[in-house]
């Protein structure tokens, strides 16, 4: 099976080199591909642009109210799926100086007859103030468990930023709450009920 | 003197291929491969087309006659699915493995096994694909984009076979794409540059890699998709703290190249019947090559034009805008060029000629409407409607398939040894122009007055366009039939082709007789 390589060509040799210099291209790409969730990440944590709030909120410098603007600050809470508990913002809306810390409750609870774990996930709209709105402390930061019947009220303090742009005079806070039991139950059968083909 | 021949000769008594089945399984003969491609890709391409037939039998009427709405999801999102991975994106590599070898006058292509290999896959990823519309709780329902968590949460159990068969076919592409790029850089005919490359050869390689470079993108989409459902974790789960548009912007890296993958061998290969027909060179051939480049390369960097409605910063609109309407200017090169090379030609048509001139209107048509939804903020009124389907639609019926049929009617007289008959292959061209138009064209109208895509029901007054789309599509449908038996007409018999049977046509493969036989280019020619 050598003959080939006496051919006036000699192509195995070149091939062997332009598969390498592919395959390091294939692997190359597809590690990019999951390479791109991380950097997605970073992205957005730069530039705020999906809505998802930072971690908790430290800072040096004094904070100083600017007494001259408010901002409408509006709470939103809604339940993922299959999510069981009544949650929702024990304040729906208020008016905030940038600068000041101010603190509000979200309400839980949990009606069902058994411990259950739930996740907050924030979202913050316009997309363009979530660099500038700061948690020193937020129910968000943990997992929530609840005994059967319990109920607790969790407390946000935030601060919206001085350096708010100028044209954004409300923002809008969302929080899901998650059932942190669900996610492993994914790929159950019993989901194929929940699927879109139930529409009809 | 081949060597490769001769000592070839010394083993077996004959030149010929194997016969029966395992000549087929086992073949690693360029030709014989390029035919199975062109038949899978061809079975595909009705299988596909009979769901499209389904989706206008439903969208008749209003109202739901024919088939249930998860039904209805199902046959958009098969027929989006099979089009793609299992018509155009074969039909090309088939093209290519047919005439890759021929035009830069190379024995075989460089990896044969491989080659054998990577075809055979794809009926098993297309076995495993449609098998998913017999399983409990149906096929996957979510559109060809798999946009997820449609997808992950809330896909049907079948969506991991879907998975596995989107990784199988990809590897296939992947060793295809090798085997091209390994051929053109190693196999060449001594003195054929790059730049005196055919451009169907110079289109391919450019393909090659991009398929190199989003293929394991994709199979790294559909990994992610497969964790989140199976292994529980949270890619694109906000529960678990990921992000539903991630998924978007990973798919969409993959995507927006990959419909180039299905147009640019279309470029290449009108780019050598317009200047066969019309007896004169191509004009500006090197041009034509950059213009390739350019657009291969800003395929890359326009991805986010699919998602503009997620929310996206304004400079990041305006960046997508922008890029993306950039790459009008080099396609506009190329329809210029074609259009000089048409001029002042001494212009005939035959049945390639007449699919490749309606390529170069209707794919030009196609592309104005891809400008109107690159603005960003009319986009917002376009996105996810009929407006969407028709653009396309223009650009891949039109462009890629009958950029198909084109090199198919141009190059079945050296594929088999025959004319195929001028009169039915005109008639196949004038019901799929007709049929395509009809179609498609009404469309446009119902996506401006708002109707959304991908419904199995819709308001009264999108009526009369969705009659007429129909309509358009059965016939569009039902003449495809027709060039199947004008294919099968041309293999059994028919007017013995010359070598050469087009008068203005150039290039290495009409140098081998017709039909070209088992082994060509034993020994290469010499380019001058």
């Amino acid at each position: 099976m050598t003959d080939a390589n006496q051919t006036p060509q000699q192509p195995r040799r070149t091939n062997v080199r332009v598969v390498g210099w592919c395959m390091a291209g294939v692997l190359g790409m597809f590690a990019f591909g999951f390479a791109m969730v991380p950097l997605y990440d970073v992205f957005c944590e730069i530039t705020g642009i999906n809505g998802k709030t930072g971690g908790r909120y430290e800072s040096t410098v004094a904070v100083e109210r600017d007494e001259n603007r408010t901002v409408r600050v509006q709470f939103l809470a809604q339940n993922g799926p299959d999510m069981p508990w009544t949650f929702r913002p024990v304040t729906r809306s208020i008016e905030v100086h940038p600068g000041e810390p101010v603190t509000i409750n979200y309400f839980a609870q949990n009606p069902t007859d058994r411990a259950m774990v739930g996740q907050a996930v924030p979202s913050l709209s316009p997309s363009e103030g979530t660099l500038y709105f700061h948690k020193t402390e937020c129910f968000c930061f943990n997992q929530q468990p609840l005994e059967a019947g319990e109920s607790v009220e969790m407390p946000l303090i935030f601060i919206v930023d001085k350096d708010l742009p100028e044209h954004i005079t409300k923002l809008t806070l969302s929080y899901t709450l998650y059932d942190q039991d669900v996610a492993p139950a994914v790929s159950d059968n019993s989901r194929v009920r929940k699927t879109t083909n139930d529409n009809g | 003197m081949s060597a490769v021949a001769d000592t070839h000769a010394q083993d077996h008594h004959h030149h010929g291929p194997a016969k029966g089945f395992s000549r087929w399984l086992l073949t690693t003969n360029h030709k014989d491969i390029g035919s199975m491609y062109l038949i899978f890709s061809f079975a595909m391409f009705l299988l596909g087309g009979s769901m499209a037939m389904v989706i206008r039998a439903e969208l008749f009427q209003p109202g739901l006659q024919i088939v249930e709405p998860e039904f209805f999801n199902q046959m958009t999102t098969m027929h989006g699915l099979i089009m793609v991975f299992g018509a155009v994106m074969p039909a090309f590599v088939g093209l290519a493995n047919w005439m890759l070898p021929l035009m830069i006058g190379a024995p075989d292509m460089a990896l044969p096994r491989m080659n054998n290999w990577s075809f055979w896959l794809l009926p098993c990823a297309f076995l495993i694909l449609v098998s998913t519309l017999f399983m409990s709780g149906g096929a996957p329902n979510f559109g060809w984009t798999f946009y997820a968590p449609l997808s992950t949460t809330y896909g049907p159990p079948s969506t991991t076979f879907f998975i596995f068969a989107v990784h199988i076919m990809g590897v296939s592409s992947i060793m295809g794409a090798i085997n091209v790029i390994a051929t053109i850089l190693n196999m060449r005919a001594p003195g054929m540059t790059l730049m005196k490359m055919p451009l169907f050869v110079w289109t391919w390689l450019i393909t090659a890699f991009l398929l190199i470079a989003v293929m394991p993108v994709l199979a790294g989409v559909v990994t992610m998709m497969l964790m989140d459902i199976n292994f529980g974790t949270s890619f694109f789960d906000a529960s678990g703290g990921g992000d539903p548009v991630l998924f978007q912007h990973v798919f969409w890296f993959f995507g927006h190249p990959e419909v180039y993958i299905m147009i640019l061998p279309a470029f290449g290969a009108v780019s050598h019947i317009i200047p066969a027909f019309s007896r004169k060179p191509l004009f500006g051939y090197a041009s034509m090559v950059y213009a390739v480049g350019a657009i291969a390369l800003l395929s890359f960097v326009v991805w986010a034009h699919h998602m503009f409605t997620v929310g996206i910063p304004i400079a990041g609109q305006l960046f997508f805008m922008y890029a993306t309407m950039l790459i009008a200017v080099p396609t506009g090169v190329k329809v210029f060029n074609w259009v000089a090379t048409m001029f002042r030609g001494s212009l005939t048509f035959e049945a390639p000629m007449l699919f490749s001139v309606a390529f170069v209107i209707l794919f030009t048509i196609g592309g104005f409407s891809g400008l109107m939804l690159a603005i960003a903020p009319a986009d917002f009124q376009y996105h996810d409607t009929y407006f969407v389907v028709a653009h396309f639609h223009y650009v891949l019926v039109p462009g890629a398939i009958f950029g198909i049929f084109a090199s198919a009617y141009y190059w079945l007289p050296k594929w088999t040894g025959h004319m195929y008959d001028e009169t039915l292959a005109k008639t196949h061209f004038w019901l799929s122009f007709v049929g395509m138009n009809l179609a498609f064209f009404p469309m446009h109208f119902l996506g401006l007055a708002g109707m959304p895509r991908r419904i199995p029901d819709y308001a009264l007054q999108f009526a009369d366009f969705n009659m007429v789309s129909s309509v358009g599509a059965f016939m569009f449908g039902a003449s495809q039939l027709l060039f199947l038996l004008i294919v099968v007409k041309c293999v059994k018999g028919g007017e013995k082709a010359s070598a050469k049977p087009w008068d203005g046509a150039e290039g290495l493969e009409w140098t081998v007789p017709s039909p070209a036989p088992y082994h060509t280019f034993s020994t290469p020619p010499v380019v001058k």
